[in-house]
């Protein structure tokens, strides 16, 4: 305990600190082996351990993770942290929940929190952190961080001008889905611009086909996809400054720069012209469950389908989908060929005991090792935002994967998070999504922005 | 938690019940007479009397006095969640399908049962009949919800596309064309409103047909010797002596209705200018983190079912007096 609250007082001076835990007498049982100190001395090193030799040596110690991730794509975080465990003695606890985000926030106020919880949302880390339970990480994971991830994926993982949690995952939603046949057949091309996508659009619809489907329902968070639609227009009209100011609301949703968005966005869903084929009026969009709004695009009955990268489950068996097949995505493009805004989410690391073994551990899963394995894994992990990682070890990953991660670590890649998930949950879980409803079913762009101002908490 | 230990835990719960239910009877036993009698009384209604009080009782203070304050629950804001509820248009809008939804309801699937009670009374086929219209009553809300929303289920009139929805393909087999059932407002709520009739006719048919057959044959008979004809003798013969039973079932199709919940998420979530009290409540109190505004939902429930409870429970006193 002493040596935890000595680091604590030395935060500020990491160099010292490690050297005054490394000359404290505390040690090898609970502080010694912090991992500066104990880089040098790890003793026995194995075979395949090299890259872990500056976690130290931490047998006899336990961290324990709360995440949300469950079956299967537990069993893929369990084989990413196997080295880990292996090479540094350190026993990783797993805990998969599917009502992690709900019971996270239970554990916080009944004092019963994880050493780690993997948070899907900015917005929950936010409050986590303002229970004030969450641990900083520690200037390691912080360098760690800055050597693999575009600056806006550590500050996603801030709160109050602090860094606390490295990035894990990431998926991509900023995507189109099409048929490479029928391009291929018809000799269109992938459009590299908002205008080109726009042209395409309308050379298609003038053969008397309607080029967009897309469907919205989704029980009572009927709406959320044309919120994906708006944030990704906000992004690419106005960049992430305005986004970022239109998501924290420092201009008002009702303002100038967010109705033109809605109002762009308006020209694809709102355009009967251009939707709905295979389903309907403009309407049907309401109707149609989001599950099935693609689906037309296999028939041939439309062309495009703007969805994220899990939309890859939804495709029926025997659709192959990859850049020569049946189906694929193309990168939804920005205003101009150069820019690359990416609409996503991801998941955060967020420590809640300042122990050495927890800072190792936010280290080492924000390192390009960890981002590797995960690569290796194939499946459900394959995708990180982390630069550094390997292509070459994404053999295994699924086409889309490889396509959301090339994207993802393009150095170019201006990546911000699904902004309906960081509004208060009065817009963001409600009347954003019933005004985008209402917006569909014949509101206009002016009476929807207007209410959702309106429904914004004071 | 796995399977074995779940049982476990069922099997102390139980065992825990027969503990408490046999320290009650042990205690009463010990008494008799008179006093006895009240301290009898006493020891039964007591665990009664807590459990109320902890389950409903404190909750239900607790809700009204939340009602009175913000989203967050730590600023008193006075009425406003109320002036909200009747002044806000979408609030309004609730309002409106909760009123449509009581109107109509009660009245047709009362009207739809007491019609079937009378035309299939001593008819041959009888029993099945009524099993025929009493099977919804066996389906949960939110199953029969699913059901009809295949039934609304909406395709386009356009080359290759099948309907896949009952109605729309009666529609258009019938050459019209496909009509979205589900979202054009207010009808949709009609739309809704006949899932709920079509479930609650066989709960009134099955009360109603059995006080029909409580009739005294004598009146009937007098009334016929009178030379009194269908309408005459469902007018002022049927009705007047099934009256209990119409308010009873009147009333309690009436309180279900306010209560409509399930039906309504999961037909369209609220959706499309749908949402009723009930669901506004839930989303407002779980989805939007409003609890103050929840609280006063949940309060302007709570005040609208009680007059429909009192004059229920009133009735049936009178009709147990007689």
């Amino acid at each position: 305990m002493t040596s935890r609250i000595h680091r604590r007082g030395l935060t500020g001076l990491a160099g010292l600190a490690v050297l005054a835990l490394a000359v404290s007498a505390c040690g090898g049982s609970s502080g010694g082996s912090t991992k500066g100190a104990a880089g040098g001395t790890s003793a026995s090193p194995q075979a395949g351990c090299e890259d872990y030799a500056v976690y130290g040596n931490l047998k006899g110690k336990t961290v324990t993770v709360y995440t949300g991730i469950v079956t299967p794509e537990d069993q893929l975080l369990k084989d990413t942290w196997a080295p880990f465990e292996k090479c540094t003695g350190v026993t990783i606890k797993g805990e998969f929940d599917k009502s992690f985000e709900a019971q996270i926030l239970v554990r916080a106020k009944a004092g019963n929190l994880p050493d780690i919880g993997i948070i899907p949302q900015p917005g929950l880390l936010k409050t986590l952190v303002a229970t004030g339970k969450a641990v900083p990480a520690d200037a390691a994971t912080s360098t760690e961080v800055d050597a693999n991830f575009a600056p806006s994926w550590k500050d996603l993982g801030s709160a109050d001008g602090k860094f606390y949690a490295p990035p894990q995952n990431a998926s991509m939603k900023s995507l189109v889905w099409y048929s490479p046949k029928e391009f291929a057949a018809k000799g269109y091309k992938v459009p590299t611009t908002l205008d080109e996508l726009k042209t395409l659009s309308d050379t298609i619809a003038a053969t008397g086909k309607k080029p967009w489907c897309a469907g919205i329902g989704s029980g009572e968070a009927t709406g959320w996809p044309v919120t994906d639609w708006m944030e990704d227009w906000m992004l690419r009209l106005w960049g992430p400054d305005e986004y970022d100011k239109w998501v924290n609301h420092s201009i008002a949703f009702n303002s100038s720069e967010p109705t033109a968005a809605l109002d762009a966005v308006g020209q694809y869903l709102k355009n009967s012209k251009y939707v709905n084929g295979g389903l309907g009026d403009v309407k049907s969009i309401a109707s149609t469950t989001f599950q099935d709004g693609g689906l037309p695009i296999l028939k041939g009955n439309c062309s495009f389908h703007r969805q994220a990268s899990f939309y890859a489950a939804n495709w029926p068996k025997g659709t192959t989908v990859s850049p020569t097949g049946d189906i694929f995505a193309f990168y939804l493009p920005g205003k101009l060929a150069t820019d690359k805004p990416v609409l996503g989410g991801g998941e955060f690391m967020l420590g809640f005991r300042d122990a050495p073994e927890v800072h190792a551990f936010q280290q080492f899963v924000a390192s390009a090792t960890w981002a590797n394995l995960a690569e290796q894994g194939g499946g459900g992990r394959c995708v990180t935002p982390n630069k550094n990682a390997d292509p070459a070890k994404a053999a295994n990953c699924s086409d889309i994967d490889k396509l959301a991660i090339s994207v993802l670590q393009d150095p170019k890649a201006v990546f911000r998070f699904d902004g309906s998930d960081a509004m208060p949950a009065a817009v963001g879980s409600n009347s954003f999504w019933k005004q985008a409803t209402n917006w569909i079913t014949g509101q206009s762009t002016k009476d929807t922005v207007n209410k959702i101002e309106a429904s914004w908490p004071k | 938690m796995s399977t074995a230990h779940k049982f476990l835990t069922m099997f102390e719960a139980i065992g825990l019940f027969i503990a408490v239910v046999g320290v009650i009877l042990a205690i009463a036993s010990r008494f008799s007479g008179r006093r006895g009698d009240r301290v009898v009384a006493a020891a039964f209604l007591l665990p009664t009397v807590a459990l109320i009080s902890v389950g409903l009782v404190y909750p239900g203070l607790k809700t009204i006095y939340q009602s009175f304050y913000n989203a967050a629950g730590n600023a008193f804001i006075g009425i406003d969640n109320y002036r909200t509820i009747f002044g806000d248009p979408d609030q309004r809008t609730v309002l409106r399908n909760t009123v449509l939804w009581v109107v109509i309801t009660p009245f047709v699937a009362t009207a739809v049962g007491l019609l079937y009670a009378i035309l299939v009374d001593k008819a041959r086929v009888e029993a099945l009949a009524k099993a025929l219209i009493f099977l919804p009553m066996a389906i949960s809300f939110v199953g029969a919800g699913i059901i009809w929303k295949f039934v609304y289920e909406f395709r386009p009139d356009q080359q290759g596309i099948k309907q896949t929805g009952l109605l729309n393909e009666i529609l258009v087999k019938l050459g019209g064309s496909p009509h979205q059932f589900l979202i054009n407002s207010p009808w949709n709520t009609v739309f809704l409103i006949i899932v709920m009739i079509w479930i609650q006719a066989g709960f009134a048919m099955t009360v109603l047909s059995a006080s029909i057959k409580a009739i005294p044959e004598d009146i009937v008979e007098a009334a016929r010797l009178d030379g009194v004809r269908a309408w005459g003798m469902f007018r002022y013969v049927t009705v007047p002596s099934i009256r209990p039973a119409l308010i009873v079932v009147l009333t309690t199709i009436g309180i279900g209705t306010l209560k409509v919940f399930d039906i309504v998420r999961t037909m369209t979530g609220g959706q499309f200018d749908t949402s009723v009290v009930a669901n506004e409540f839930y989303s407002q109190s779980f989805r939007s983190n409003n609890q103050g505004l929840g609280a006063a939902l949940a309060v302007l429930l709570f005040v609208l079912v009680v007059p429909i409870v009192a004059y229920n429970v009133r009735q049936l006193r009178s009709s147990e007096g007689r």
